[in-house]
């Protein structure tokens, strides 16, 4: 039971302060391992991917695969439900109460601040990302493949591309699993 | 009754069908919410957009709650985010099954490490994409920067952060600095 009760706290806490949708997310699962043992720093790299090519929003899939790891398919719907029911709170008291919320000087002057710093969060996930996926070998000691990391810079250029920025995330996903397969990584 | 699960329906279908959250669920919701049901007006649809950014939580669930609320009140809002996660958790938690069983295959071994690949190369286009839509002037870069730092090197919890970002953005507006 107990596993059930932390799932709720902290996945209560994340859908609370988690602003700037699903990607705001990451930084506070790749925490989550420092507090819990329901999954590894390494495994939101696996997270990410299945969220990224599975439907639904991505913040969601993340809570529902983090809560199956914690406690099974009963751990995915408690995660879910609490990382939504901050969510269903305030938007119900905003429809009901605040008409013109979005246009509030005091909503938009802390948001104003609020996304900048939530991108410098999502910076120092992408760090930790780095370092769990690339930067660690199977032993768990630092390393620098210097070639995967200029192929890492490649695909990141490619996506930059105006003509391949549309592309989904999921074709991405599965060029990396054939370059895999293909040099045995 | 009857509304209530049409919407629960509606908002399956738009988890169920579309890839990724946020912008990418517009022209879906768009289509499901607006010309299929005419259950609101395309322009009301852009102010609960604009609602569910500055709400804390997914974004996609927040216009979910909205719409839901809007239509039936709070069972509505219930029923229609109950609708819009059902299928993650269906989809994902069947996935989740069968991950750990695949880990052990040398070939899908091979394929993760590849995957891995990609991942950084996502995660680092997402945040190039975050930070040319936010860091808009040299106040919100001095922010950017502060936050990356502290989350990276100081023990302070990442929910102190936002509370912190917050408050400096309404300090601001009082001393008549905030520029939007």
């Amino acid at each position: 039971m107990r596993v059930f009760l932390d799932l709720f706290i902290e996945f209560f806490q994340i859908g609370l302060f988690a602003i700037g949708g699903g990607p705001a997310t990451i930084p506070f699962l790749m925490d989550l391992p420092n507090r819990h043992d329901w999954y590894e720093v390494p495994d939101v790299a696996n997270m990410l991917a299945v969220s990224e090519s599975t439907p639904g929003p991505i913040g969601i899939n993340m809570a529902t695969y983090a809560g199956y790891n914690a406690a099974g398919f009963l751990g995915g719907i408690a995660a879910t439900l609490s990382l939504v029911l901050p969510s269903l709170i305030v938007i119900i008291l905003i429809a009901k109460l605040l008409d013109n919320f979005s246009k509030n000087m005091y909503v938009k002057s802390s948001f104003g601040m609020i996304r900048p710093a939530v991108t410098g969060l999502i910076a120092t996930a992408v760090y930790g990302i780095f370092r769990a996926a690339l930067f660690t070998d199977a032993s768990g000691n630092f390393r620098f493949p210097v070639v995967l990391f200029l192929v890492c810079l490649g695909y990141f250029a490619l996506m930059s591309l105006k003509k391949l920025k549309k592309l989904h995330p999921a074709f991405w996903i599965l060029c990396g699993a054939v370059m895999g397969i293909v040099f045995k990584l | 009754m009857k509304d209530l699960l049409a919407l629960y329906a509606a908002f399956f279908r738009i988890g169920g069908l579309t890839f990724g959250g946020g912008l990418t669920m517009l022209p879906m919701l768009k289509y499901e919410l607006v010309e299929k049901k005419h259950w609101v007006e395309e322009a009301d649809l852009l102010d609960y957009y604009a609602v569910g950014q500055c709400t804390p939580g997914i974004i996609a669930v927040n216009v979910a709650t909205f719409v839901g609320y809007k239509k039936k009140g709070i069972p509505g809002a219930i029923f229609s985010t109950l609708g819009m996660i059902s299928p993650s958790l269906i989809i994902v938690s069947i996935l989740a099954l069968f991950l750990e069983q695949f880990m052990s295959n040398q070939v899908i071994a091979h394929a993760v490490a590849g995957i891995k690949v990609v991942v950084c190369a996502l995660m680092l286009n997402t945040v190039v994409t975050m930070a040319k839509k936010t860091v808009k002037n040299v106040t919100a870069a001095i922010v950017c920067v502060i936050s990356f730092l502290l989350a990276m090197f100081s023990p302070i919890p990442t929910v102190l952060l936002v509370v912190c970002a917050g408050v400096f953005g309404i300090v601001l507006y009082k001393m008549g600095r905030f520029k939007e």
